[in-house]
């Protein structure tokens, strides 16, 4: 009985195993067959940021080309870096900021862009087509752009903010304490202690990194959360009354509900420009360019500015935007405003000191 | 009866899924972390391989250490209150009538079919500052408001300002116990769900009272369930980093928060990796004395 037992459990196991495999192969060879000589399949795998797309743009395209798709989000440039480090996982589409635009590039993350397929590139502003991360486009087309900067409950201020010292001078930031959100943007929140000391925003200097790093620490007790890019929900759920955060984003909330405002301090920020881009190994890289055009197209991207209020660097779409998007300090700031900006750079190895001074500033 | 054990084909059978699990979604995992915990961070985030003990020497600085006691500290204390509540919980479903354990069970296990990151925004609804919790509040304030005004004492209670119950560490405690109880509850019925009650009535007839029988032979006997699930609950609220990322403030990071800062923001999955293994070090030395131990516990009892 036994050993009738024990050769049925062999034989059905190999026979199961066998089957298997050979399903296996069958699988791998269709799934070759099918890339090598057919044209794309009508699917397209986009991974963005929260909020940031038009209400109608996936469901125009899908009416204008038939493809169908999926759509996922990611909260910061280093989330999605992590997830498409040790390879694509099926992303055609991904839109990350300027420096991390250039990281990926040098580990050749991303793949060339054929400008050909993108004929609504003649829409975009001269001033955003030769960007020194991405010298002539090659490799990333501008999406939005914006600053960092300060949102605000107007009737909670005596008189509105205009430094960083609101709320990184303990001095200060006591009139508010318990009321101020930072940012959890390691690179952001210490940039702009930086810049409020005076210093290059990019600074390698480990000196620099720890006065601000020590002007954080102080200014600690008076800050109620490092918001995870929610700095607006807290604002308007009335957890904070001044939050450091994304033009865009507290842009969006002006729109929504009367009493907030935003202000970039006159100290210099942070400004940015977010860019679509192709990873590599995209199973559908003709789709991912049909969609780039698709977001350049001029109706379209209005409607996606109406939505998101982050600035735009197609001319020809700004051109069709109401007064209060176009003349809006908190959308477009104003040049002598942008000129105290500076971009996030790679540090490359010197990450290291603003991944320690963020420790240290966590834990004390 | 023959031993199971010794039948190598049956044996293997019924081990054969459970190995293979645990080859590949523990084992192998678990290894690659290991060897990256050797590695370097290159400029720009890649992992290189090497052979270098820097990231360990790193991850037992003081300021990683002073996170690490941090969340022990947390992890113990949620511990603790979640036996705090849960015992009661799981003695009162096991000594329930028959007909409504699974009920009882099942509203314990409710939470798990909604996921865990909306079960935690849904504290920032309760306890925010317009919540649940401070809208209820604020309503009781004005009733008492009008109650005194209509009794001749207008403008006693002032304006009500909202209590501030979100973004500190009581609150990320408050959360880890409300995530984790249902994984001390159900062990811990486990065990006492199938204890002998003769026991209990014996301790009570010999003329013990109901807190040293709760005590002196209870608790002993709940022993297995009650440090399955404390070790369950500990192990799962030192590593969480949800909980303390939504419902923390400003000084509530946690070894896993950490961790995961190493992994995303910061680039640096070598480091990322030996402070996971520095957690994991203790563990691996734990269970490997334990099983020591049982093997000459049983080397003994055969000898005997």
């Amino acid at each position: 009985m036994r050993k009738f037992g024990r050769s049925l459990i062999s034989q059905v196991s190999r026979r199961a195993f066998m089957q298997g495999s050979v399903a296996a192969v069958g699988i791998t060879f269709v799934g070759g067959a099918n890339r090598a000589w057919s044209a794309e399949e009508k699917r397209l795998n986009i991974y963005n940021w929260d909020t940031y797309i038009g209400e109608k743009t996936l469901g125009t395209f899908n009416a204008r080309t038939g493809i169908q798709v999926q759509y996922d989000l990611f909260g910061d440039n280093e989330e999605m870096f992590a997830k498409l480090k040790e390879g694509n996982p099926g992303y055609d589409i991904i839109v990350p900021t300027d420096y991390m635009v250039e990281d990926m590039i040098s580990l050749g993350m991303v793949v060339p862009l054929d400008h050909s397929k993108i004929p609504n590139l003649k829409h975009l502003d001269p001033a955003f087509t030769n960007p020194a991360y991405d010298p002539g486009m090659k490799h990333s087309i501008p999406y939005m752009w914006g600053t960092m900067g300060l949102g605000y409950k107007e009737s909670a201020m005596d008189s509105a903010p205009e430094s960083w010292a609101d709320v990184l001078e303990p001095s200060r930031a006591a009139k508010h304490s318990g009321r101020i959100a930072l940012l959890s943007d390691s690179r952001a929140v210490i940039g702009c202690a930086l810049k409020y000391m005076g210093y290059p925003m990019n600074s390698t200097d480990a000196k620099q990194i720890a006065e601000a790093r020590d002007l954080l620490i102080a200014v600690k007790p008076h800050i109620k959360t490092f918001a995870a890019d929610n700095g607006q929900d807290l604002l308007v759920a009335g957890e904070v009354d001044i939050t450091m955060e994304w033009s865009g984003d507290i842009a969006a909330v002006m729109q929504e509900e009367e009493g907030y405002n935003y202000v970039v301090p006159k100290e210099g920020s942070n400004v940015w420009v977010d860019n679509i881009c192709i990873p590599k190994d995209a199973p559908h890289p003709d789709n991912a360019h049909k969609f780039i055009n698709h977001v350049h197209d001029v109706d379209v991207h209005v409607e996606i500015a109406n939505t998101i209020y982050f600035a735009t660097p197609n001319k020809d779409a700004k051109a069709k935007m109401p007064k209060e998007y176009t003349d809006n300090p908190a959308v477009f700031a104003p040049d002598d405003v942008l000129s105290r900006c500076e971009g996030i750079l790679s540090v490359g190895e010197h990450t290291r000191l603003y991944d320690e001074a963020w420790t240290a500033i966590q834990a004390s | 009866m023959e031993d199971w054990r010794k039948n190598k084909l049956a044996f293997m059978v019924f081990m054969g899924p459970a190995t293979f699990w645990l080859l590949v979604f523990f084992t192998i995992p678990v290894v690659a972390i290991w060897v990256y915990s050797f590695g370097e961070r290159g400029p720009l985030g890649q992992t290189y391989l090497a052979f270098s003990f820097d990231n360990y020497l790193r991850a037992i600085e003081p300021i990683h250490l002073k996170i690490l006691w941090k969340s022990i500290w947390i992890g113990g204390l949620s511990t603790f209150l979640c036996l705090l509540i849960g015992f009661p919980v799981a003695l009162g479903i096991a000594f329930a009538p028959d007909r409504w354990k699974n009920p009882l069970l099942l509203v314990v296990v409710l939470p798990f079919f909604t996921n865990m990151l909306i079960r935690t925004f849904a504290w920032i609804v309760v306890l925010g500052s317009r919540g649940v919790v401070n809208s209820g509040l604020g309503w009781l304030h004005g009733q008492a408001d009008w109650l005194l005004g209509f009794a001749g004492l207008p403008d006693v209670m002032g304006q009500f300002t909202p209590l501030e119950m979100l973004h500190n560490n009581y609150t990320v405690i408050v959360g880890l116990v409300y995530v984790h109880l249902p994984f001390l509850i159900l062990p811990l019925y486990a065990t006492l769900e199938k204890l002998d009650r003769s026991y209990l009535e014996a301790s009570l007839d010999l003329g013990a009272g109901q807190w040293r029988t709760f005590f002196s032979v209870l608790a002993p006997l709940a022993m297995p369930g009650i440090v399955t699930g404390c070790l369950l609950v500990f192990i799962l609220s030192m590593g969480n980093f949800l909980v303390p990322d939504r419902l923390g403030g400003t000084d509530s990071m946690m070894i896993g928060n950490l961790i995961a800062q190493e992994f995303s923001k910061a680039r640096d999955w070598p480091f990322g990796a030996a402070l996971s293994f520095v957690i994991m070090y203790p563990v691996f030395i734990f269970f490997a004395i334990n099983a020591l131990m049982m093997r000459r516990r049983e080397r003994v009892r055969a000898e005997a």
